[in-house]
């Protein structure tokens, strides 16, 4: 059915487009009037006309379907549900959905369940063919609207282009919207988390379980939800992960900015840009089937305990990972740095190395700052490699050998798996994932507002 | 003169504190001995060849300026002297250049030791982003001319009264040599190389880059500077050549057209590019 | 200088400066070499990690790319396959080719008897296994009555034997006496005329006494902590604490007790020189090859081994010294997936010529299951295209749009700043909170389906978009102005301008940027986790709505099992997708090394 829709809305736009344009033609060749915009100008005013409104009804449709029709069905069986939280109500509609769609559900359904399935199923039928036609009419509609105001005066290229320019203007907003989206589901999710649980003891507690929690009948649910140990977990490795990347990462950049030749320069980048390209997932793999258990054994034979899931390794492989990243970054910025400084400094005699040190990277000092913070802006919001290669428990030590979580795991963790959405232990990752994306977003805007600083310096 | 060249180092000794209690006109001084000398220097950029068999003796205690129209190869016969054109991976020079009877392109010789003798200003004043202290002392420290805080202190003052700057820049020493006008920045750059204490100083259009106000100050200086130091410079303004030099070369297309007296070659060239050029019928 | 030198100012004379200059340049160069080796070291440390990783990750993946099978001659018996006995592909297909194609596979080993012998025989085949006697059956209903050769997987223990030798079967040392067994089969004892299996005997002795020596580790440990219980005992005065104390402590002395005696009755084994010695799964296996027969030995003296019959002998003659060998499989029985009753059959199967090695054709058309073996990564692959069309189908556009209009067409102004802000903080926003983002809005709010590739492109899209508008912006301001100029000269105005001259020249750019978005999307996981892309799904997803997974989480998911043989399927996967990725950046460099300084 979809496939037949599709078809007919493209036939019915390229039907408007060679309608508009023939009926300027015709007004053309009838009065003898000249056009004011070319023909196809006029197609595609009417084929906009017809498309714009089409697709509106479909996006706006489409995203409250599925919605409203899980609100029909509630309120169809209301004495079902009487007596049931939310939380319930949740995993009844999963099982409707689940059974409409031929799956498999959680416990064997009554028949006003099954009742309620076969319903929604009808209902998302109907619903579909209703969005499908009310689009179609919508856009003949239009159509008919545009047909009837072509005129050899319609000034059918200004409004085409006015509508273009809309739609540029609409979609630069997209990134404002995302970031609003992200914005406001993690402090509305947050926020229901901080309802139950006070934002203070999040913020300070040193206490992090929360998989005591799961039921809410359980006794000790409160559970413990003490950010500051996981927080220091993902500071441990983001740390250890700087301290493999930082220097590697610089000089590199200093050796590629400096003194390779063109030739190695011409090798160098793109192998290092590969190391850039391999997936985080790549990197866990890593991390967790070979250098974890090397560092282990490696421990081992000098007499450390080293956990098989040691900050140490998830560190070691982030920080290969950040070193592309940093290197990139830093040799952009000592790029930037003019060539009249270096010269400067040779002039009066300065090696190579003395001008790097004492003139060149004091003047990209800035820029490599905020290469850095970005590149911890990246290590504390990367997930995969220690969702691998880290620990679960939340353990507030500062001794690499040892497990710790991160934040990230920490909400993959709360969030894979079924469990019921308004619990605190799912609320909680949203808490995290809010204090995630502020600290990453400060470094971020710090670090970008010095690298603009930097760069403006010298443009 | 090739005896004065194979002697050069012990006689300049000799001289040096010889030529201070006599301080002679400037004209005369002109003609004293060859501080550097150039024979069929070729550079090359990859496959092109950018000048072509140069040869130039270079006066001490004389100012010299190279003019011609720009790409005729000046700047980068200036870069030579001092092998700044090192820098750069494609290019090459062939030939010889000599200071004081040394071939400055000979392995055993060291850049960087070379560099501390034959000092370069710039186009463009670039200062580095220290501050003002900072970028006169840079020279010294990184040479190791100076041993201590107070022989810094010292030889940053006598450098900075030399370029005439002090004035403007003994209660600013500490801020940064960046936040100077484009004329107190190269005139700090003059200091900068005035600092490492060199034998000659390599100027590259150091006036380009400012107002007639700071040029005729660093002319100025330019003068004063005679008195103790050989200087080269490039410049695009012929009537600077004509103020401030004793010598002129005239470059075209990579070729040493003519090399005089700037009298001479101001008044009365031999060859008629030159004249074409200072009447400004091209350039 | 000279005035200096006059006024006593200078610090340093010419000379001086220039020996001072001299001086320093040893000092200086040294520095210089050091500071360049730095910058050597590190492109060589970040050079070898990459090369390690994809050592690491080849050399664990390669084989997977093989999959080991074995030649069966199945019968096809009618009663079995055909229950209509109309031979119709109907009745075919509900046929039972379990029984058939476990048979032909016991059929192997005639002498394996006994329902839990076969059971462990049978392990060594794939569950897979009727179904492809199924499949040949159903291709041709001729083969009904018949019996065929089917290759068959094997499982994926014995493939990683056949493949890796996990275990290996080594020849011991050489034997110099005339062997003769007991017996052709069961329990039987084997004879040498030579002390061969002497060397076998100092081995476990050798265990032994390393045993013996554990122990007494054992013991020194335990008297450290009585010695420590003992101390805390006299500062102690709570009764109950008191009483642990005692108790903990006599618990230690019992099992010091307990491992002397140990040592003493190892130590008496150890001590007697030609007694029997009784061989256990702690310790490596040792094998006797003799008369076509393999003997696990259970015991050995120097001269004599007991042991039980693994593969039946021929015959109970004599055995010359050339003519039989004893293997060893150094690997512990206990420490492996497969006993040695296994080790031996494959062993003999290998001897035999049955197993071949062809390509593992399954690991790139099967979906995802439980049975590495059967496991294969074209459901993800599916799964990552889906996601990748919704991605690009979004991103391309948007991407496009968002770059002309703020490059070309934005007024200058607060609120331009701020998106181009905004689209520069969310290149750098960690990827798992867009998957926040997705679970929240796109799940909960608007209720998409779960798994779903159209919900996973949706997420990603919001991901890859500042990356294509900031390469499209960049690919943009790379066209001169001079180009926009001479179009509006014409009397184009600004969007014909843009759609004609400025987008079709700045497209190459544009394309680069979006390939690299493509591959980052393509290479993405955690977002992706966070919307239920992670399940287990067996079927190759048909639609951008079916439950559906992706080449990393597939690469995720199995990097979490348990199995040993999903090891070298991870890699393989792996590979699979950095070849992808590895392709699209190089497409991403030549098209821009190729359309780039047009001017």
């Amino acid at each position: 059915m979809t496939l037949a829709f599709a078809v007919a809305l493209i036939v019915l736009i390229g039907f408007a487009y060679y309608l508009g344009q023939s009926r300027a033609l015709k007004a053309r060749d009838g009065r003898g009037a000249r056009l004011h915009s070319l023909p196809s100008y006029y197609g595609m005013y009417a084929a906009l006309w017809c498309a714009i409104p089409a697709a509106a009804l479909l996006a706006v449709w489409s995203a409250f379907q599925g919605t409203i029709v899980e609100q029909m069905i509630l309120a169809d069986i209301t004495e079902e549900l009487s007596g049931l939280d939310q939380s319930r109500i949740g995993l009844v509609m999963n099982d409707i959905r689940n059974l409409a769609t031929g799956g498999i559900t959680s416990s064997d359904p009554s028949p006003a369940i099954q009742e309620a399935a076969a319903r929604y199923s009808n209902l998302m039928v109907t619903a579909k063919a209703a969005m499908f036609v009310i689009a179609l009419a919508l856009g003949s509609g239009g159509l008919l609207l545009a047909f009837r105001r072509i005129s050899p005066d319609l000034r059918a290229r200004n409004r085409v282009e006015r509508i273009i320019m809309t739609v540029l203007m609409l979609s630069s907003t997209i990134a404002i919207l995302v970031t609003l989206g992200i914005v406001l589901s993690l402090v509305f999710e947050a926020s229901r988390f901080f309802a139950q649980i006070p934002i203070t003891e999040f913020l300070f507690g040193l206490q992090w379980s929360p998989q005591i929690a799961i039921r809410a009948d359980q006794v000790g649910s409160s559970g413990a939800f003490g950010a500051i140990p996981v927080f220091a977990g993902t500071m441990l490795i983001s740390f250890i992960a700087m301290c493999v990347a930082a220097p590697i990462g610089l000089f590199s950049a200093i050796y590629m900015a400096e003194y390779a030749n063109r030739k190695v320069r011409g090798v160098l980048k793109p192998v290092l840009e590969i190391l850039a390209g391999i997936p985080t997932v790549v990197y866990g793999f890593f991390a967790a089937l070979t250098v974890a258990p090397t560092l282990r054994d490696l421990g081992d034979s000098i007499g450390l305990d080293v956990a098989s899931e040691s900050a140490l390794a998830a560190g070691a492989v982030m920080g290969i990972m950040i070193i592309p990243f940093v290197s990139s970054l830093s040799d952009d910025v000592i790029s930037a740095v003019p060539s009249a400084m270096r010269e400067g400094s040779y002039g009066l005699g300065a090696t190579k190395s003395e001008t790097i040190r004492k003139v060149v990277l004091p003047a990209a000092l800035p820029g490599i700052v905020g290469a850095l913070l970005l590149a911890v802006s990246r290590a504390i919001g990367e997930t995969m490699i220690v969702v691998m290669a880290a620990g679960l428990s939340a353990n507030l030590t500062a001794n690499p050998f040892e497990a710790v979580t991160t934040v990230t795991v920490q909400i993959v963790t709360l969030l894979t798996g079924d469990q019921e959405f308004d619990s605190p232990k799912t609320l909680a990752a949203f808490a995290l994932g809010l204090l995630l994306f502020v600290v990453t977003l400060i470094l971020n805007v710090i670090a970008l507002r010095v690298v603009r600083k930097y760069r403006e310096q010298y443009d | 003169m090739s005896d004065q060249t194979q002697t050069g180092v012990p006689e300049h000794a000799a001289n040096a504190p010889a030529a201070a209690p006599t301080p002679t006109a400037p004209k005369a001084r002109a003609d004293g001995r060859t501080k550097m000398k150039a024979r069929q220097v070729n550079v090359f950029y990859g496959d092109k060849q950018a000048l072509f068999d140069v040869d130039i003796d270079i006066m001490e205690h004389a100012v010299t300026s190279l003019i011609g129209p720009s790409g005729c190869g000046k700047s980068t016969f200036l870069r030579c002297l001092n092998r700044m054109n090192d820098v750069v991976d494609i290019c090459r020079v062939q030939g010889s250049i000599e200071m004081e009877g040394e071939d400055i392109y000979d392995p055993k010789v060291d850049v960087v030791h070379l560099r501390a003798r034959v000092g370069m200003v710039f186009q463009k004043p670039n200062p580095f982003p220290k501050s003002i202290y900072e970028n006169i002392a840079y020279g010294p420290k990184i040479h190791g001319i100076v041993r201590n805080k107070a022989e810094c202190d010292e030889l940053v003052e006598t450098s900075l009264r030399k370029a005439g700057l002090w004035e403007e820049a003994k209660d600013r020493l500490d801020q940064p040599g960046t936040g100077l006008s484009g004329g107190q920045q190269q005139r700090l750059c003059i200091a900068r190389a005035i600092a490492v204490q060199p034998e000659v100083i390599l100027m590259d259009e150091p006036c380009s880059a400012l107002d007639p106000i700071a040029t005729a100050k660093i002319e100025d200086l330019i003068h004063e500077l005679r008195e103790n130091y050989t200087i080269v410079i490039v410049t695009h303004s012929m009537q600077q050549a004509a103020r401030v030099s004793q010598k002129t070369a005239f470059f075209h297309l990579g070729d040493l057209i003519e090399y005089g007296e700037t009298e001479t070659i101001f008044t009365n060239p031999k060859d008629e590019k030159t004249q074409g050029y200072i009447t400004g019928r091209f350039g | 200088m000279t005035d200096a030198t006059a006024n006593g100012t200078t610090p340093a004379s010419p000379d001086e400066v220039s020996k001072r200059v001299h001086a320093s340049l040893k000092r200086r160069y040294a520095a210089e070499k050091r500071f360049q080796l730095y910058g050597v070291v590190a492109i060589g440390l970040a050079l070898t990690f990459l090369f390690i990783l994809f050592y690491d990750i080849i050399s664990k993946g390669y084989s997977a790319f093989w999959q080991s099978h074995v030649t069966i001659e199945v019968e096809i018996d009618p009663g079995e396959v055909d229950p209509q006995g109309d031979r119709s592909l109907d009745s075919l297909r509900d046929g039972s080719y379990r029984g058939i194609t476990r048979d032909a596979f016991t059929a192997l080993f005639p002498t394996v008897e006994g329902r839990s012998e076969r059971r462990h025989l049978l392990e060594l085949m794939s569950g897979s296994a009727d179904g492809v006697v199924r499949q040949r059956v159903l291709e041709d209903p001729s083969l009904v009555g018949q019996t065929i050769p089917v290759e068959v997987k094997l499982n994926d223990d014995a493939d990683i034997y056949v493949k890796d030798k996990t275990v290996e079967v080594e020849t011991a040392a050489r034997v110099n006496g005339i062997a003769s067994p007991t017996g052709t089969s069961g329990e039987i004892q084997i004879l040498s005329t030579a002390n061969d299996f002497g060397a076998i005997l100092t081995a476990v002795k050798e265990m032994l006494a390393e045993r013996a020596e554990d122990l007494r580790d054992d013991i020194e440990g335990d008297r450290a902590r009585i010695e420590r219980f003992e101390s805390q005992l006299q500062s102690v005065e709570d009764e109950e604490v008191r009483s642990d104390l005692e108790s903990s402590i006599a618990s230690y002395e019992y099992d010091i007790e307990e491992a002397q005696k140990q040592i003493e009755d190892l130590q008496r084994r150890i001590d007697q020189p030609d007694v029997a010695e009784a061989l256990n799964e702690g310790m490596p296996s040792y094998l006797v090859r003799i008369n076509g027969g393999v003997v696990k030995i259970t015991s050995v003296d120097n001269s004599r081994a007991t042991g039980e019959v693994y593969l039946p002998l021929e015959s109970v003659n004599d055995a010359p010294a050339d003519s039989w060998e004893i293997l060893t499989l150094p690997v512990a029985e206990s420490d492996r997936r497969l006993s040695d009753k296994q080790v031996m059959w494959l062993w003999d199967l290998e001897n035999r010529g049955l197993i071949s090695l062809p390509f593992n054709t399954t690991l790139f058309t099967a979906g995802d299951s439980r049975e590495p073996e059967q496991a294969g990564i074209w459901g993800a692959v599916v799964g990552s295209f889906y996601v990748l069309v919704v991605t690009l189908l979004l991103s391309f556009p948007i991407g496009v749009m968002t770059a002309v209009y703020l490059e070309e067409f934005a007024p200058k102004n607060k609120w331009t700043d701020l998106i181009e802000v905004n689209i520069n903080n969310l290149a750098a926003v960690p990827s798992i909170v867009f998957g926040l983002l997705g679970l929240a809005m796109f799940l909960n709010f608007f209720g998409f389906p779960r798994s779903a590739p159209l919900v996973g492109g949706m997420v990603l899209t919001l991901m890859t978009l500042p990356t294509i508008i900031i390469a499209g912006r960049a690919a943009l301001k790379a066209v001169p102005p001079s180009i926009r100029e001479a179009a509006l000269g014409m009397g184009a105005s600004r969007i014909q301008a843009m759609t004609h001259h400025v987008l079709p020249l700045a497209m190459p750019g544009m394309l680069t940027g979006t390939i690299i978005g493509m591959a980052q999307a393509l290479g993405e996981t955690a977002p992706l986790l966070m919307i239920g892309m992670v399940a287990f799904i067996v079927d190759i997803p048909g639609g951008f709505t079916d439950p559906a997974t992706v080449l990393p989480v597939q690469i995720y998911i199995w990097a979490d099992s348990p199995e040993r043989a999903f090891v070298e399927r991870t890699s393989a996967a792996i590979m699979v997708l950095l070849a992808f990725l590895i392709t699209m950046n190089l497409t991403a460099v030549l098209l821009r090394k190729k359309f780039e300084k047009r001017w």
